[in-house]
């Protein structure tokens, strides 16, 4: 029997990148999948957002392997859509065990040339958002009686610091405080609370120009291939880039029962960024 | 140069932004500040909040750090701001730094404090809390590393993060969360700033015995179990999180540290998170 089989996830920011690889690999060991993407645009993300289409292919890639899905457009910043989305979702497939907090954005500036919009919406999202996807859900999990797992996708970002992104860091840095005080909330109800700490990761988020310049400040119009090289030279393994796979491998194992005494750790899927 | 001892003060001639000064730790921190020297720059929000269930400062209380500053002979301008009003804050160092001459020490202290579990913290808890000490923090550096950079002169930022940086607590999500991200925040303002040879530390204090912890919402955070927790409740269970023999340290124990990486003494020391916790983190 597949380890995840009869369990509900749910997995925001699942319209596409490391999110649509979770569901994908969450649906291949059993689960049913709770899907949520705001599928729009936030105005200070210089780099485009999914768009319905792409949930749609989460959804079409989860049927594929014979697994459930419900799908929602929902933004992170509002408790009031995230409720209404998990609430329906929850009716529809009867339960919930496992939830993915993984919806994030980035941009860049020198924190003291930081256009407020850019901080606010980064805060809002990717600490905010990931508060309140646990403050909607949990209560399901606590509901059935059965515990469950939280997985808040971290960063190397939340223990070390990156120049040109201090609200990025900062709201890591943060769901690292999260993820052990809810580790010690939860802990009564069965629940377990775990991170996982990504160093860079072959999506959207990070093949746009706004990194690569990040990565490689003095070039005119940096290329992918010189991204990748300064990309490789922040890692100890030969590798300029993990693939979603490699973190929804540590999403899998935190979820199942292999991880049953875990609890309250970030787990760094990092080509050795951490212990450099 | 790392012995600075003269009668003149270990910060003579330089000038300190502080905020939350109106009392408790920030008040604190401009007393002993200006005891080595610095002239002031003081903002405080003096007023109440929706989620802070306790009393905040008052005007009279900015007064009174005046007019403490001023004992000491040195120069201080106040002016009642808000952290999460970044207009406030650029308005209040123009101000400053037009009467005083320079900017060289940055106190991002003013904190405040709310508890609920998962469940019972509302989003306005929440958001308050962010907003006032994280957001607060990297406003109040937003506003006062132009001025650090215009001088010239290098420069010290000390960012009052807590334990619940670095470690968690349950029923103050909030805070651990807000409290966490001043630790990244200062390790990434340490990267970016030192070029311009502006050290950027933290301090991480246990409980200090100031208004924010001298209150029922604290003592009910601390004595769970008891209907009326008292004081003296809340002492014994306050001693026990840390190592050494004392319910709390006193603010002076926080200035005496935000001192040293104020000065010249810490001139080679940058990105650290130093914790005034009486033992706290390894207990």
């Amino acid at each position: 029997m597949p380890a995840l089989e009869g369990k509900v996830a749910l997995i925001t920011g699942a319209a596409r990148g490391q999110g649509r690889s979770h569901a994908v690999r969450l649906a291949a060991e059993g689960a049913d999948i709770i899907a949520i993407d705001i599928c729009a645009q936030i105005e200070s993300v210089p780099y485009p957002l999914a768009r319905p289409a792409d949930l749609e292919q989460t959804a079409a890639e989860v049927r594929a392997l014979g697994g459930r899905i419900v799908t929602a457009h929902a933004d992170v910043r509002s408790q009031a859509e995230l409720r209404a989305a998990v609430d329906a979702a929850v009716g529809q497939l009867g339960r919930l065990d496992i939830v993915c907090a993984n919806a994030g954005i980035h941009s860049s500036a020198p924190a003291h040339e930081m256009p407020e919009q850019a901080w606010q919406d980064l805060i809002d999202v990717n600490l905010t958002g990931v508060w309140l996807t646990c403050k909607v859900a949990v209560p399901h999990i606590i509901a059935g009686g059965r515990g469950g797992v939280v997985i808040v996708t971290a960063s190397v970002a939340g223990h070390k610091p990156y120049a040109t992104i201090s609200h990025y860091v900062a709201a890591k840095h943060g769901l690292i405080g999260l993820t052990k005080t809810l580790a010690q909330e939860l802990a009564p109800h069965g629940i377990r609370v775990n991170a996982v700490s990504p160093t860079q990761v072959d999506t959207d988020m990070i093949q746009n120009d706004m990194i690569y310049r990040l990565f490689v400040p003095g070039a005119e119009r940096p290329t992918r291939e010189q991204f990748a090289e300064a990309s490789q030279a922040t890692n100890l393994l030969p590798v300029p880039w993990v693939e979603p796979s490699d973190v929804s491998d540590a999403v899998a194992f935190l979820a199942g029962d292999g991880a049953r005494f875990i609890t309250g750790v970030s787990l760094p899927v990092d080509a050795g960024v951490l212990a450099k | 140069m790392s012995t600075s001892t003269t009668s003149a003060g270990r910060l003579a001639g330089k000038v300190a932004f502080i905020t939350g000064a109106a009392r408790g730790q920030g008040r604190s921190h401009a007393l002993r500040l200006a005891r080595e020297g610095a002239d002031i720059i003081a903002i405080d929000l003096c007023g109440p909040l929706p989620t802070v269930g306790y009393p905040l400062s008052t005007p009279d209380d900015l007064a009174m750090t005046v007019d403490l500053v001023e004992e000491l002979d040195r120069r201080i301008v106040a002016a009642p701001a808000d952290v999460r009003d970044l207009a406030s804050l650029e308005r209040a160092l123009a101000d400053g730094v037009a009467e005083l001459g320079r900017l060289d020490i940055v106190c991002a202290n003013a904190g405040i404090l709310s508890s609920g579990s998962l469940a019972d913290l509302t989003e306005e808890a929440w958001r308050e809390m962010i907003d006032i000490n994280l957001s607060g923090v990297w406003r109040t550096c937003r506003a006062a590393i132009p001025h650090l950079i215009a001088g010239g002169r290098g420069g010290s930022i000390v960012l009052t993060s807590s334990v619940a940086g670095l470690k968690s607590y349950p029923n103050i999500a909030h805070y651990v969360s807000a409290k966490h991200g001043v630790t990244g925040l200062m390790r990434t303002l340490a990267v970016e700033l030192a070029r311009h040879r502006i050290r950027v530390n933290s301090v991480h204090p246990t409980q200090v015995d100031t208004d924010m912890i001298q209150n029922d919402v604290m003592y009910r955070l601390f004595c769970p179990d008891s209907e009326n927790p008292t004081k003296e409740e809340f002492a014994a269970a306050s001693r026990a999180t840390g190592l050494l023999p004392v319910d709390w340290v006193e603010a002076i124990d926080v200035s005496n540290a935000v001192l040293f990486l104020a000065s010249e003494d810490a001139r080679y020391i940058t990105g650290t998170a130093l914790a005034i916790d009486a033992g706290a983190l390894i207990s």
